[in-house]
Order: structure tokens, then C-alpha cells, then sequence
């Protein structure tokens, strides 16, 4: 008889073999003693939790999603997971109207588009940081990003015939930093893919990936979200099987794997098209296409793993390119967490532990002293932006901004 | 009166003998109770940890099915921090004969036992776990209780009236004149120290054993052996207790006790001489798990934790060759009236579900003997910790925003979690972290409750009870303990043993990640620590 071939469980959290690697690489648990760790939090609480959700810990909110126990554990198990999920599952607390508008990234740039320049005037005021930090406990020591004034959904469309005289295509996923905050940096990919002889198009109509719905107790518009985008990428993946290209790191983590593994979304047929931006370019250079530089090129970069980044396994890809740039003096920064995780460093509560943990790495880019960080994320760039004073820009920025244009 | 004088000696530390030293020591006798090893080592410790409703005898054995409905009841009041109110179900599958469920439903009726047919789907949507192919249920009230917890809440309750346990006591001999009973002679196993204790009635409370200790008497009782194994799974796959609705056979029933759960049991006759030293065999490790499958496919690829078995102290009554017919009716024998023996009492047959009743029971006639005439209470007084319904009720006292391991402790200690030292980050620091056990827990455990090893505690604190089998607990529990004993070589003697009594239950069942866990252990134990 063929008894238990394989055990399996939900997460993988029998898996766990306790050796507690997962809590040396915390990053949150180095600042913050009131967090249980990932271990705690993960696999042993869940023990706990299957047999009286009473045992659920509210102090797994301070869990950054950051994914590093997930990539440090040697048994497979899917501990950042198995966090986040049993937040979802017995988290039952409304989630506080600061949290829904940090969380609602698509509705506040479609709401602050319109009035961009006196909006960023606004959030850049001292007085309105302060009335933010008092009302809504949004720490006064952030800063805001700005908004643009026209959308790069607008932007694109408006050359979409010029892109589709392309013979190759992508789809791209721009999120929303992209479209509400930053069109330049979407602007930047086009000119790279198109310098590679491939077109951009947008999605038919996506939406706001949702991680941050999904870290703020609202799962259920993230999972709305998630439908919608699974319906959106499946015409562009499996109708005109198109690749799916992103410039942030998160959004791509999200659509991947948060979709599957939090919300339960199958997203299996289109779940491999889904790339970094990064990763794709890395690739077409590989089959012998080719870019032509600015010889008169020079930058010191420093380039910052994101998190998520990390998770994939995808760093290399973004280093890869960057070192690929002749007149780039390339250094790579040791693997650490920024500390912002989204919309976890605006909150006032988590303010201090932000900036704690992200303090090895402001220290090392001091030390490095680049013209310029490289990082796929948005957030990261806040944060490292805000607290070291160094500008940081997406690797295909830096890409675009290398490139030899012909005219 | 000599420090060594008594009205009552308890031979036994299991749930009976403890049951029957508080019931003793609540009516005002001085009590001496005596365990040859540590407290709930025998029967007592090696079941399902299932509150029985009764249903499962109902059919057979109606008296028994009274029994355990009446005890249920009265468990939930007075030890509500041992018991979990899950509830159970008993299912036919499209295997079994649906018409014996009415037969079992009406046999519940008669017993006093709510038994509810529900639909099948209402039975899925109670317990996920459950096998889908059901073609009927039945909603009882079983439930689960922590066999070690509520030992010990009882004999810790027989101290608090005054009563003195001796651990790790063997009783050697009986002094005798006569026809009658007047002590015992022990010695202490650890130290080899000997001593004699004197009392006019002596309660052979033994389980198993108790064939033995009666032998020692010079009386007979025709006990019957017949082992029990059952593997606990690493996590609870069900919540609502799993029976089947059929005669009672070999694993049928699916138990969620704390974190894990347990399938069981076998049933098989064993010599007296095997019943010290009862091993699982592959055979048993196969049934248990394609008989749990059709409770909870599930079951089939979820990790298990150990594998363990136990003897049933019964008394025989014909030659059944299995063991099942007999029943698991208590058995209250009066010595002077059935062998001429005074000051001698057997209480053995019944189950861990009736064992206050059997504690009664012995009472009412150790009393009768004594000419003592005091009502039985402990029908109606709660167990220390259990004076609060519910662990969140007792956190919710104690802590604003109790966190995981203080919800974890409130669920074990219940009320007595108050007087747990919590003062400094140390006192909260956890030494087991499976099970969420701090070293406040520990310690109080080792100060208040007879430790004195690490298998010891684990009875009392469930550390080395979770999934790592004591990886990481185990050394960090035996360096509170050799600072409590002073004794650091000792302490090493003791975690070596501790390892291998783990390494046992997982022996039988040692593939997968259970195997890389104990592998893994070995390399911390063996190569870091060089144990």
C-alpha cells in the first residue's frame, strides 16, 4: 500500500522544520519587539489559529510583506503567506480611513489628476503634513509623491498607431505610479522597447493591482481588482499572446503570485507572461538584438534590490542591464529591506521602524556616494529619495536616458 | 499521628487515582497517593483525549452510554479548562449499513444522549474535513479533553485540601496482619530511599497495573490487556470530532485535541508482560491511516507527529478474543466482601470519561469504611483553573490585548494563568514556541507540580508536544530545570532521554518531513550540542 507519498499543507507550513532562518532575515523584527517574527507569526501560529481563530495575533499587521522569510526559508515554506492570508482570514477589524485612502492608489490619482499642480503644492505644505499627521496619522515627515498633470494612459494612447507599426509587440501593466504619478518613466520604457523594434499597448483597461488593498484589510476590492485584471491580461497573454511587461516590481509580485496565493484567483494560463520589464529586455539582448549607447554616458550607480525583486529572483536581470551600459561605474548594494513596504512607512505608528530598518542601507549609499540609485520600485524611491537625498531611478530609466537617439 | 500515617493511600497516579485522592481529600481524609512514575503515564495519557457523549456505546453497552452523557455533562462544568466543546459527528459512508443509524439514534434517545440527524451537506459544512461521500450524519455532544491537564488540575486540587503525592514511588510490598491491610512498604526509584506508609484503606487505582498491585495483595483479578495505537497528526484537520456510524472497530474516530488531532484506536490482546513497554507496528501505523482516510481523505498527505498506544484496563467477563465486547463498565471491588482482605479496594474498568464517577464510587467506600459520612462535590466544584467557562473569558481578565502566547497559556492554565510571573521580558520569553509555552509557565510548573524531568513537564506544559518534538524546547526547558535541581549533569542525563522518549513515537512512523524534523534534530542535539 502506497501510504502518504508526500504530505502537503496549506503554505507549505508542516514543511517548517524550525530552524528559524526566516527570523534571523526579519528586517522588522530587528526594530520591533512587539512583532512575533515569521516563524511565530507564520507556521506556529497557524497551528494555533486552525485550531480557535481567537489565537489570531493583531500584531501580524506589522509584517511588511516584504517576502524576505519566504526567500531566507530552506523548506519551501510560503511564510510571508501564510501572514498575510490569516490577516485576510481573521483580521475583522474595518480598516481606518487613513488605510483606505493609502490603499486606494487608482481612485486618489484619478481624483488628483485633474488638480495635479495644486494638489502637490498642497501636500507639500507643512501645515497640511501636520493635519494629515493629526487627523489621519500619516507621519509629517513624509513626503508626498507628486501627481502629473495628464495621464500616461493619455499619453499612449495617443500614439498608438505609430506603436503598432511595430512588428513585434508587448502589452504593458504601468500601475499606477506610472499613470498618476510618474508618465515619464513609461514614457522612458517605450523609447527603450522601441529602440529594441517593439511596440507598446496598454491593457484593454487595467486597474490598480491591489497590494495595497490587500496590506489594509481590503481584500475584497483587491479581489474585484484581481478579476478584472486576470480578464484584461488573458485577452492580451492568451488572445493576442502578447508578453505582459511592468516597470514596478510589486505590481508584477502581485499579478504573479499574490493573485493565486491571497486571493485566490487562478491565474495559471497567463501567470508566465508576466515579466519585469527588465527581465524581458535582458532576454531580447540575450537572442541578439541590440542597443546603441551614448558614449558620452557617465554615472555612478548603486543599484537597490527591492524586496520583491528579491522574491522573484529577478535582480540580476536589472544588473545585468545596468553593467551592460559602457561609462556606468556599477556598484550592487547588499541585500536589505528599504523599509517603506508600500503604504507601511506613511503610517505614523510605523514611522520609527521604517527609517530603522531602512537605516543599513541609507548609511551604505552614503558610503557609496552614486550619482544615482537604480531600483525597480516606486516606493522604494520615496523612501530612499526622502531619506538619503540621493535621486533613484528605475534601471530602464537609466536605460532610456543611455541610449544613443538617432535624431 | 506520624508524618507517615494516613486515612487513605491512593496506589496509582492516573486520572483515577487522582479523581479519587481529590474526591478523598475533599470529604476531609488525610491522603497519600503514590505513583510508581510520573502522573497520567499509563492509560490515562495514551488515548484519544475524546469526551466521550456515550454514543459510541450507546448500541452495546447502554450503561456506559449513561455513564459518559451524565460525565460529560458534569466535566464541562467543573473542568472547563481541560475541554474543548467541539462537538462530533458520526457518519455512514456509502460502505456502511444506513439503517443501523436509526438503531443508533434511538439507542442514543434511551441513553439520554442529544443525538441529531443532519444532512449530509450540513455535516460538510460543519466539518470541511469530513470524507464528502457521506450518505449520513449524526450531530452528538463529544468533545475533547487534555488527559494530562486534568490529571494533574486533580491531584493539584487534592494538594490544595491537603493531600501529599509521591512520584516516582514504587510500592514493594503491603504490610499486613492477618486478613488485613495496614500499609505499604516503597521505595523511590530515583533516589532508592525506602519507606513505609500506614493507612486503614488502600485503593488499588492502577489501571493495568492493578493486576499486580492485587497479585501483591494475594487476590486475584482477571484483567485483560488489549492495546490501543493511534497517530496524532501534525495540525487539527478537523474541528468537530469524526466517528463512524457502525459497530465499534478499528479507527473510527478522528479527535481534535489542542493543536493536533488523533486518529485511533486498534484493538489487540497483549501478555502482561508487554504492557510496560508497548510499541506500534507497521501493520497498526497501515490500518490507522487507511481507516482515517474515509473519515478525512485529507488525512492521506498531512504530516504525522507520532505514534503511540496505550493498555485498556479491562475487566474480563467472557473469552471474547478481541477485546470489544467487554465492557468498559467501572469496577468498584470491596476486598473484605469479595476476598476477606480488609482495608484493600480495587477501582479499575471505566474509561478517562468516567473517572470522577469512579473516583466517587471509591470514596463512597473508603468513607463507608472509615465511617465517614460526607456528600460527594465534585460534581459541582470546578478544578483549580477552571472556575472561568471559556480561556478567552480568563485572558480577557487578566490581559487588555493578550498576545498569542498569553491566549495560549490562558487555554492551558485556565484562572491559574494569573499567577503566572510575568514581570520581565525574560519571565515572557518563550521556551517552547510550537506550543507558545513561556518560561514564567515553565517555571511555575517546576516550582508547583512534582517536575522532575523533562517528560515530566511535557505532561504538565506540552512543550516537546508540537511539531519540532522538542528541537529547540527541549535544551532550553532542561536548563530551567538544572537550575531548579542544581544538577547540570544530571540535567544532560535527562535531555538525552527526553530526545530519545521523542524519537520513539516518531520512530514508527518516520518518513517525510517527520523524518528530515528528527534528522534535523539529531544534528542540533548530537553535533552542535554534542550530546
Amino acid at each position: 500500500m502506497k501510504l502518504q507519498e508526500i504530505t502537503q499543507s496549506k503554505y507549505n507550513f508542516e514543511e517548517c522544520m524550525k530552524c528559524t532562518v526566516c527570523t534571523a532575515y526579519c528586517p522588522v523584527l530587528q526594530v520591533n519587539p512587539l512583532y512575533p517574527g515569521p516563524k511565530q507569526a507564520g507556521p506556529d501560529g497557524e497551528r494555533l489559529r486552525l485550531k480557535d481563530p481567537y489565537f489570531f495575533n493583531y500584531a501580524l499587521k506589522y509584517c511588511l510583506n516584504c517576502k524576505r522569510c519566504e526567500v531566507a526559508c530552506p523548506s519551501g515554506v510560503n511564510v510571508a503567506d501564510l501572514i498575510q492570508a490569516a490577516r485576510i482570514k481573521y483580521e475583522h477589524t474595518q480598516p481606518k480611513l487613513r488605510d483606505q485612502i493609502l490603499a486606494s492608489t487608482d481612485f486618489m490619482g484619478k481624483l488628483a489628476r485633474p488638480f495635479a499642480p495644486i494638489v502637490n503644492r498642497v501636500t507639500g505644505l507643512g501645515i497640511t503634513k501636520t493635519a494629515l499627521d493629526a487627523m489621519l496619522k500619516i507621519d509629517r515627515q513624509r513626503t508626498f509623491p507628486k501627481y502629473s498633470a495628464s495621464s500616461f494612459e493619455f499619453w499612449l494612447r495617443h500614439r498608438e498607431k505609430e506603436q503598432s507599426a511595430f512588428p513585434e509587440k508587448v502589452a504593458y501593466f504601468h500601475g499606477c505610479y506610472v499613470n498618476y504619478n510618474y508618465p515619464k518613466l513609461g514614457k522612458d520604457l517605450v523609447k527603450v522597447l522601441n529602440a529594441l523594434g517593439v511596440g507598446v499597448e496598454l491593457l484593454e483597461k487595467e486597474k490598480c493591482c491591489g497590494i495595497a488593498m490587500i496590506t489594509n484589510g481590503m481584500s475584497d476590492k483587491a479581489t474585484r481588482n484581481a478579476v478584472h485584471n486576470v480578464e484584461v491580461l488573458r485577452k492580451a497573454v492568451v488572445d493576442k499572446g502578447l508578453k505582459v511587461v511592468t516597470t514596478s516590481s510589486t505590481c508584477s509580485l502581485t499579478l504573479r503570485d499574490e493573485y493565486p496565493h491571497l486571493l485566490n484567483v487562478d491565474n495559471a494560463d497567463v501567470r508566465d507572461s508576466i515579466l519585469v520589464a527588465s527581465r524581458f529586455i535582458f532576454e531580447k539582448l540575450e537572442k541578439g538584438a541590440t542597443l546603441k549607447f551614448r558614449p558620452d554616458f557617465h554615472r555612478k550607480i548603486a543599484y537597490h534590490t527591492p524586496c520583491h525583486m528579491e522574491k522573484m529572483g529577478w535582480g540580476v536581470f536589472s544588473e545585468k542591464l545596468l553593467r551592460m551600459i559602457p561609462g556606468v561605474e556599477f556598484t550592487l548594494l547588499d541585500s536589505a529591506c528599504c523599509g517603506i513596504a508600500g503604504t507601511y512607512g506613511f503610517k505614523k505608528e510605523n514611522y520609527a521602524a521604517s527609517q530603522a530598518i531602512g537605516a543599513p542601507l541609507f548609511d551604505q549609499i552614503r558610503s557609496v556616494n552614486p550619482d544615482l540609485v537604480a531600483c525597480d520600485c516606486e516606493t522604494c524611491k520615496w523612501q530612499i529619495e526622502m531619506s538619503t537625498g540621493y535621486p533613484v531611478a528605475n534601471p530602464i530609466s537609466i536605460l532610456a536616458d543611455a541610449l544613443e537617439t538617432e535624431k | 499521628m506520624n508524618a507517615n500515617e494516613f486515612d487513605v493511600i491512593i496506589i496509582g497516579g492516573g486520572i483515577t487515582g487522582a479523581g479519587t485522592q481529590r474526591d478523598c481529600a475533599m470529604r476531609g481524609l488525610r491522603t497519600l497517593l503514590v505513583e510508581r512514575s510520573d502522573i497520567a503515564t499509563g492509560a490515562t495519557g495514551r488515548n484519544h483525549g475524546l469526551l466521550h457523549s456515550g454514543a459510541r456505546y450507546a448500541v452495546n453497552d447502554p450503561e456506559s452510554a449513561r455513564e459518559c452523557i451524565e460525565e460529560n455533562m458534569i466535566l464541562r462544568r467543573i473542568a472547563a479548562h481541560c475541554i474543548d466543546e467541539t462537538d462530533g459527528l458520526f457518519i455512514t459512508l456509502p460502505e456502511d449499513d444506513l439503517a443501523y443509524q436509526a438503531r443508533f439514534v434511538e439507542a442514543c434517545k434511551r441513553a439520554g444522549i442529544a443525538a441529531e440527524v443532519i444532512d449530509p451537506s450540513e455535516a460538510r459544512r460543519l466539518e470541511p474535513s469530513v470524507n464528502p461521500e457521506l450518505i449520513g450524519a449524526v450531530k452528538v455532544p463529544d468533545g475533547s479533553v487534555d488527559p494530562f491537564r486534568l490529571c494533574a488540575a486533580n491531584m493539584l486540587d487534592a494538594k490544595l485540601h491537603g493531600g501529599q503525592v509521591r512520584l516516582y514511588t514504587e510500592v514493594t510490598g503491603f504490610i499486613r496482619e492477618g486478613n488485613t491491610l495496614k500499609g505499604i512498604h516503597t521505595r523511590h526509584l530515583q533516589s532508592g530511599e525506602e519507606a513505609d506508609f500506614y493507612a486503614p484503606v488502600i485503593v488499588n487505582a492502577c489501571g493495568i497495573w492493578g493486576h499486580h498491585i492485587a497479585e501483591m495483595a494475594g487476590i486475584k483479578i482477571g484483567m485483560y490487556p488489549a492495546k490501543g495505537a493511534l497517530l496524532i497528526f501534525a495540525h487539527r484537520v478537523n474541528n468537530v470530532v469524526i466517528n463512524r456510524c457502525r459497530k465499534p472497530s478499528n479507527a473510527d474516530i478522528l479527535v481534535p485535541g489542542d493543536t493536533v488531532c488523533v486518529i485511533g484506536t486498534t484493538s489487540t490482546h497483549i501478555p502482561f508482560e508487554e504492557c510496560d513497554n508497548v510499541a506500534v507496528t507497521p501493520d497498526e501505523v497501515n490500518l490507522l491511516i487507511t481507516e482515517g482516510v474515509k473519515l478525512a481523505p485529507s488525512l492521506s498527505s498531512t504530516r504525522i507527529l507520532r505514534a503511540y498506544a496505550g493498555v485498556r484496563p479491562l475487566v474480563s467477563a467472557d473469552d471474547d478474543p478481541t477485546g470489544r465486547n467487554i465492557s468498559r463498565g467501572i469496577v468498584c471491588l470491596d476486598h473484605e466482601v469479595r476476598d476477606g482482605l480488609k482495608g484493600f479496594v480495587t477501582i479499575t474498568g471505566g474509561k478517562l470519561m468516567t473517572y470522577r464517577l469512579m473516583a466517587e464510587m471509591a470514596t463512597d467506600l473508603v468513607c463507608k469504611k472509615l465511617g465517614v459520612d460526607k456528600a460527594c462535590e465534585t460534581a459541582a466544584t470546578p478544578l483549580p483553573g477552571s472556575e472561568e467557562s471559556s480561556y478567552e473569558a480568563v485572558a480577557k481578565k487578566i490581559w487588555e490585548a493578550p498576545s498569542t502566547a498569553q491566549k495560549a497559556m490562558a487555554s492551558r492554565l485556565g484562572t491559574r494563568a494569573s499567577r503566572i510571573r510575568n514581570n520581565t521580558p525574560y519571565d515572557d520569553a518563550l521556551i517552547c514556541e510550537c506550543e507558545e509555552v513561556s518560561v514564567g509557565e515553565i517555571n511555575a510548573a517546576i516550582e508547583q507540580m512534582d517536575v522532575s524531568t523533562l517528560t515530566d513537564l511535557r505532561r504538565r506544559t506540552r512543550i516537546g508536544m508540537g511539531t519540532c518534538q522538542g528541537e529547540f524546547c527541549a535544551c532550553r526547558a532542561a536548563s530551567l530545570l538544572a537550575k531548579a535541581h542544581g544538577c547540570v549533569e544530571k540535567e544532560r542525563a535527562d535531555l538525552a532521554n527526553f530526545l530519545n522518549e521523542r524519537w520513539k513515537g516518531n520512530y514508527p512512523i518516520s518518513w517525510g518531513d517527520t523524518l528530515r524534523e528528527a534528522e534535523y534534530t539529531q544534528w542540533v542535539y548530537k553535533h552542535v550540542l554534542g550530546l
